[in-house]
């Protein structure tokens, strides 16, 4: 965690016009499962504004290490060998530090470890497919993992996920509370996908897919992936209304 | 032109999908060995102050159709009132009580459950106090962006009809799909997603 003082603003308004909507027909499952009346909009109050955080103890040796956290001893996950990287900032571009990320993903060949996973894609018995880490003070995370497979799903006929990568994310208030998934440079599996469709701007799309960063790629071992993501920003409190007694 | 005010755009939510359980609670979907314990099943130890209740219910979608494969978070104050959090800058939270917990509906009856205490009350901004409550996080399959809302205390009538937040709702019809219903040390709150019982969400 950082030394730096904790700050007690208000977030900045989310931008929903920005995030998917919650009805997306074209993503079948969101017909029944998205509310229809307008959200109540609320400025932060101390429950938003704070939220857990958690502590690098937390963390087990390999539970960044996605290759090795489930597999026999001696053994490794099958598949291409990526690291995924980045930092995680707020809106203001401040890096968020001591943010816990939990990530899960298909195997390399698009199967999940799951007891309703119903593809006929091989399980990989040393691939389990979850991860975690916490960002560091600058808000620098990394993890090592395989490049998970594209695979279908039951939506239209012919429906494809790309290939991609399940993001949890917290920062330091409840209300940046955020999940997303993030997809592979090149892959034009990205542009055919209701669930990625489901974002209205191509640009906030675009912000979703990790480029293939060759600069941080070891030699003779793994491809890097650069991620960033962005939390809501805080209000500065200068000028905010003190709460009585404080 | 004028300056640029360089402000970033937040990356955009995608959905939980439904294999949300395999990195938020690993434990619970049958991955063993990763991770000793799953994030946020226990909110309270012997020690923590408060009195002690679980909290209950079922998210159906707009068919009335049970969900079995949400995820559902909770985050609140303290016995007193206070937030373990580096942004509570009011007082130190018992320190034996998370305030966070995370639970995945039964895959079979759709059940959430969280053991924790009844929170005490936090001031809204300008002082007042709000009724207790607990903010909530639901995401699953076919939830694009993670829904947010909170549960109140049915049992508070006082504290709720005078909190801020309750008295912001229009539809007055409405505000009872905030309120927990009481059973003992149980409360029951059932969440809907849409048609005529659909919960208040929020945009926080």
């Amino acid at each position: 965690m950082s030394n730096k003082k904790p700050e007690t603003g208000a977030f900045f308004q989310r931008d929903r016009q920005w995030h998917p909507p919650a009805y997306t027909p074209d993503y079948k499952t969101s017909v029944v499962r998205s509310p229809q009346r307008a959200l109540l909009s609320l400025d932060n109050t101390l429950s938003e504004i704070t939220g857990p955080v958690f502590g690098h103890a937390l963390l087990g040796e390999l539970d960044d290490d996605l290759i090795h956290n489930f597999a026999k001893p001696g053994e490794s996950a099958i598949g291409q060998r990526i690291i995924v990287h980045g930092r995680v900032v707020d809106e203001r571009g401040v890096g968020v530090a001591g943010a816990l990320l939990e990530f899960w993903q298909a195997n390399a060949g698009g199967r999940y470890r799951h007891k309703r996973e119903g593809y006929l894609a091989a399980l990989d018995p040393n691939f389990g497919g979850c991860g975690r880490t916490i960002t560091d003070e600058d808000g620098y995370y990394r993890f090592r993992t395989v490049k998970p497979g594209a695979y279908p799903w039951p939506n239209g006929v012919n429906d494809w996920r790309p290939a991609h990568i399940h993001f949890s994310v917290f920062g330091h208030g409840f209300a940046q509370r955020l999940i997303t998934q993030m997809y592979f440079e090149g892959d034009p599996m990205i542009w055919q996908c209701p669930i990625v469709k489901s974002i209205p701007d191509k640009a906030a799309i675009e912000q979703l897919i990790a480029a293939l960063d060759r600069q941080n790629t070891i030699p003779m071992d793994a491809r890097a992936y650069k991620f960033d993501i962005v939390l809501r920003g805080r209000r500065s409190t200068l000028f905010e209304n003190r709460m009585e007694g404080n | 032109m004028v300056q640029s005010l360089g402000f970033l755009k937040e990356t955009p939510s995608q959905t939980a999908g439904p294999y949300v359980h395999i990195g938020c609670t690993p434990n619970f979907s049958g991955i063993t060995g990763v991770y000793e314990t799953d994030l946020g099943v226990a909110m309270v130890n012997n020690k923590t102050l408060g009195e002690r209740i679980t909290l209950r219910g079922r998210i159906f979608d707009g068919t009335g159709t049970v969900l079995r494969d949400a995820l559902v978070e909770i985050w609140q104050a303290d016995a007193k009132g206070l937030y373990n959090s580096p942004s509570e800058m009011r007082g130190a939270a018992d320190t034996n009580f998370t305030g966070w917990g995370r639970c995945p509906t039964d895959m079979e009856t759709g059940e959430y459950v969280f053991d924790t205490i009844k929170p005490g009350r936090v001031p809204y901004k300008d002082g007042r106090l709000m009724a207790p409550h607990v903010t909530l996080l639901i995401v699953a399959r076919g939830i694009n962006i993670g829904l947010q809302t909170r549960l109140y205390f049915a049992d508070e009538e006082v504290a709720n009809a005078e909190d801020p937040v309750l008295l912001r709702i229009e539809h007055r019809n409405r505000v009872p799909t905030l309120l927990a219903r009481k059973d003992g040390s149980t409360f029951h709150f059932d969440i809907h997603l849409q048609g005529e019982k659909e919960t208040v969400f929020f945009d926080i």
